[in-house]
């Protein structure tokens, strides 16, 4: 695996990693009525957003590039 | 004699020598730090009910600091990238780039430690203090207008330490009031308390001797944070003194890059795992 490949699977387990904090720290807010922590969802909401969006662009960007 | 694929692949494998013994390596690896999760989620998993520190045993919940942990996260995340921007920068001939790319990919190596070494001290200097009511206090102490790290009292002599400096009162800058889930209850707030040390059974500071969670704590982030200066040093050889190779034998370069890239998002990726698991869950 190349380190493109690798980097692909980096960004992806990255994505779930915010996709989680943002989930988490929505519930969190829930439970204590906290702004910070809503805060802190919307921006890990949107660090998904800027991540998959990266995620493209990098791939176009190494379209050449061997996956192995 | 020359070795041979060093930079061209082996037409059986497909791939050069480096990248068969980089992924080696790093499956070696994946199976020391899968020990170490196994570790944590097992003791994690088998720790009685109940609120640490009251139980004694009782899984500590809430005590790591979760802006800072997210903050280090953006950096791993930022290194990355700069480290596979450095590698394309040389595949598309462009050293200039590549330089500045993995000098960024170091400084935000240097960042994490530095805010990892903050995170420690402050956990080095937080005690949890046992009154012989039964009632165990946390925070940062002050002895002596002193805030004392675990140097100073962690050990079974702690209290007759202090009675041997002629101490009566310690102040207790008490951490603030937390749920069920540790997590800080709405409108809660520091709070000192004068204590007399004729009232403490024992002190002691968040060391690995102080809670199976501090032991596995610090033994992971530590090796992980040895991973963080070693790949540091190695980024920073190719940057600066190694980058020589790039006259001489560019492929060669390339692929050391590549190498080196992929250890670095081996350390990336043990923490995009270990931030969720010992911070937030």
């Amino acid at each position: 695996m190349s380190l493109k490949a690798f980097h692909i699977v980096f960004v992806a387990a990255s994505v779930v990693l915010m996709a989680f904090l943002s989930g988490w720290s929505f519930l969190v807010y829930r439970e204590t009525q906290s702004t910070e922590h809503l805060v802190w969802s919307f921006c890990a909401a949107a660090s998904v957003v800027g991540l998959v969006a990266y995620g493209r662009f990098f791939l176009r960007k190494l379209r050449n590039v061997s996956f192995l | 004699m020359e070795i041979p694929y060093t930079y061209k692949a082996r037409p059986d494998t497909g791939l050069y020598n480096a990248k068969v013994g980089i992924w080696l390596f790093l499956a070696s690896e994946i199976m020391l730090f899968g020990a170490l999760f196994s570790a944590y989620i097992l003791l994690r998993v088998s720790a009685p009910a109940g609120f640490w520190p009251e139980t004694a045993l009782a899984w500590p919940r809430g005590l790591l600091n979760i802006p800072i942990g997210t903050f280090n996260t953006a950096v791993l995340i930022t290194s990355s990238v700069t480290v596979v921007l450095a590698w394309a920068s040389l595949k598309m001939n462009n050293f200039a780039k590549f330089r500045v790319y993995m000098v960024i990919t170091v400084a935000c190596a240097l960042a994490f430690l530095g805010i990892k070494s903050f995170e420690y001290n402050d956990k080095f200097s937080h005690y949890v203090v046992r009154l012989k009511d039964g009632k165990a206090l946390t925070g940062h102490i002050e002895v002596n207008g002193k805030h004392p790290g675990f140097w100073n009292f962690n050990d079974q002599w702690s209290v007759a330490k202090l009675a041997e400096q002629k101490i009566d009162k310690i102040k207790v800058e008490l951490d603030p009031l937390r749920d069920s889930h540790g997590h800080v209850k709405h409108g809660a707030h520091h709070e000192s308390r004068e204590i007399s040390v004729s009232d403490i059974v024992s002190l002691g500071s968040y060391t690995p001797a102080t809670h199976p969670f501090f032991a596995v704590y610090f033994l992971i982030t530590a090796l992980h944070g040895l991973h963080v200066l070693g790949g540091a040093l190695v980024l920073g050889y190719f940057a600066f003194p190694g980058a020589k190779m790039w006259k001489s034998n560019p492929e060669q370069f390339i692929n050391r890059i590549e190498v080196g890239g992929l250890f670095w998002h081996f350390v990336d990726l043990v923490w995009i795992f270990l931030f969720p698991v010992v911070y937030l869950l």
